[in-house]
């Protein structure tokens, strides 16, 4: 079953194609890592995905649904470049805030549980203007999975990450994998990425120059995928 | 039979679930508008700026002419909806870029809310915010410039709600307009005081008959009623263009 259908999809900025006739599909269940050189149109695919942005030709479909239909979006987990937490807020608030905005049952119990899952209870009071980096990064964490998305986004999510974020993190993307969620992961740590991945595609100055399974070769050498298919 | 039963059996839960949608609309718009109040209270970044400008506005026109006299009396609403429109500024300028920080604005539009949610919590907040400020600053204003603007509170009262939520609802939608613009401090201000013209004549009349205890008459009752519809044709309008605007 298809879980992401991306067709012919192209976006300027201005007059530069930052996107170039990109389609492919992803099944429910797949991991796949999106690889490319900075400024390769990743995050531009990505936050179309998650509907920040619309193609400025062909259609991109998730779930079966329009990428900005509201099914769709209560489906969808984002963890971006920006970390998405309000500083003023308790670590609570911010996931309580969110759980109200995706509708979940219980507010209170579902952020109380991720603060508990992300290693926060002890400071779900605090306010995140006084967290360290590293705190601020799993609330992060958090605030993308807790209403249980069936279709991951996550632009570069280990990059910057401590230690701890990075277990917190690996755990929760092992855990989603297990459950049969999809993931698309965009990131340099061809490594990491390709040890969860099922999935590969490579951008190539926004357009698609590889996409296919994970194989072993690329397990070996991680940067056989590069040599290949890279740019010149 | 059949198809009557069919009718039946779809359009009963289709009318209750339309006040629970509506329920559902209302909450989240109120989460978003609880959030930004909550942060506010916290940082009071805008509400000290704009309070602390209208204020200082207020004691430098008071400067310029003479407490007590007919001039005041005749210009009273004029500077007092003049120094409120400068004040919104300041607070609508903050509504969509403190969503900047930390990319929260892009988890908020990727979220299962509406546009329309967003845009009316955070209308909503703006609103409150600006009332809030305009209540401080009125009895400041009674006594600088000598004016006794409580003898009829309730109706100045309703011409402020009326009033505000015009300023509200098109500088709300401009600051979504401008938040990715570099001059978007100047930018607000430039788009949004043409657009607010009828509000503030509506305003400024109203204002100044209520602060003089004039009664309004069958022709004045016109700027209530332009107000009202301003405030429900450009409620409707944001409404409808707040996702164009904020996803393209």
């Amino acid at each position: 079953m298809t879980a992401v259908s991306i067709d012919g999809v192209w976006k300027y900025f201005g007059d530069y194609p930052a996107l170039r006739e990109v389609s492919f599909t992803l099944e429910r269940g797949a991991c796949l890592a999106l690889l490319g050189r900075n400024g390769a149109g990743k995050t531009t695919l990505l936050r179309i995905l998650a509907g920040l942005s619309k193609p400025g030709r062909g259609s991109v479909t998730i779930l079966g649904a329009d990428a900005r239909a509201e099914e769709t979006r209560r489906q969808i987990g984002v963890l971006g470049h920006g970390i998405g937490i309000y500083e003023e807020l308790s670590a609570v608030e911010n996931l309580r805030l969110f759980a109200r905005l995706y509708g979940l049952s219980n507010p209170t119990k579902t952020a109380m549980e991720w603060l508990d899952r992300t290693g926060l209870e002890r400071v779900s009071d605090g306010l995140v203007r006084e967290f360290s980096r590293g705190m601020r990064q799993r609330l992060a964490v958090a605030r993308a999975f807790l209403h249980n998305p069936s279709l991951l986004l996550l632009d570069e999510p280990f990059t910057a990450l401590d230690d701890r974020a990075i277990a917190v993190l690996q755990t929760l993307l092992n855990d989603a994998r297990r459950e049969g969620r999809t993931i698309i992961m965009s990131t340099h740590q061809l490594r990491e990425a390709l040890e969860l991945a099922s999935d590969v595609a490579l951008i190539n100055r926004g357009r698609l120059a590889y996409r296919g399974e994970r194989t072993k070769e690329m397990l070996d050498d991680p940067s056989w995928l590069y040599r290949n298919y890279g740019e010149a | 039979m059949t198809q009557a039963g069919s009718i039946e059996i779809t359009e009963k839960p289709r009318a209750a679930a339309a006040p629970r949608a509506r329920a559902g609309f209302l909450r989240q718009a109120f989460a978003v508008a609880a959030k930004d109040l909550r942060s506010e209270m916290r940082s009071k970044e805008s509400v000290n700026a704009s309070l602390s400008f209208a204020l200082v506005i207020l004691l430098l026109f008071s400067l310029a002419f003479d407490p007590g006299s007919d001039q005041v009396r005749e210009i009273a609403g004029g500077l007092l909806w003049l120094v409120f429109a400068f004040a919104s500024a300041l607070i609508l300028n903050r509504s969509f870029a403190r969503e900047l920080v930390n990319d929260c604005l892009d988890m908020l539009i990727s979220s299962p809310i509406s546009a329309a949610q967003l845009f009316l919590g955070k209308a909503m907040a703006n609103f409150v915010l600006l009332i809030v400020i305009e209540c401080l600053c009125l009895p400041v204003f009674g006594i600088f410039y000598n004016v006794t603007w409580a003898r009829r509170f309730g109706l100045l009262f309703l011409v402020l709600v009326l009033g505000t939520w015009g300023l509200t609802v098109i500088g709300t939608l401009f600051s979504a307009m401008t938040v990715n613009l570099r001059l978007r401090e100047l930018m607000l201000p430039t788009l949004v005081y043409p657009l607010i013209v009828p509000v503030l004549m509506g305003t400024i009349q109203l204002s100044m008959l209520l602060i003089n205890g004039e009664p309004i008459g069958q022709d004045n009752q016109l700027w209530f009623r332009l107000l009202v519809a301003f405030d429900v044709i450009f409620t409707i309008l944001s409404v409808a263009v707040v996702e164009t605007v904020l996803v393209g």
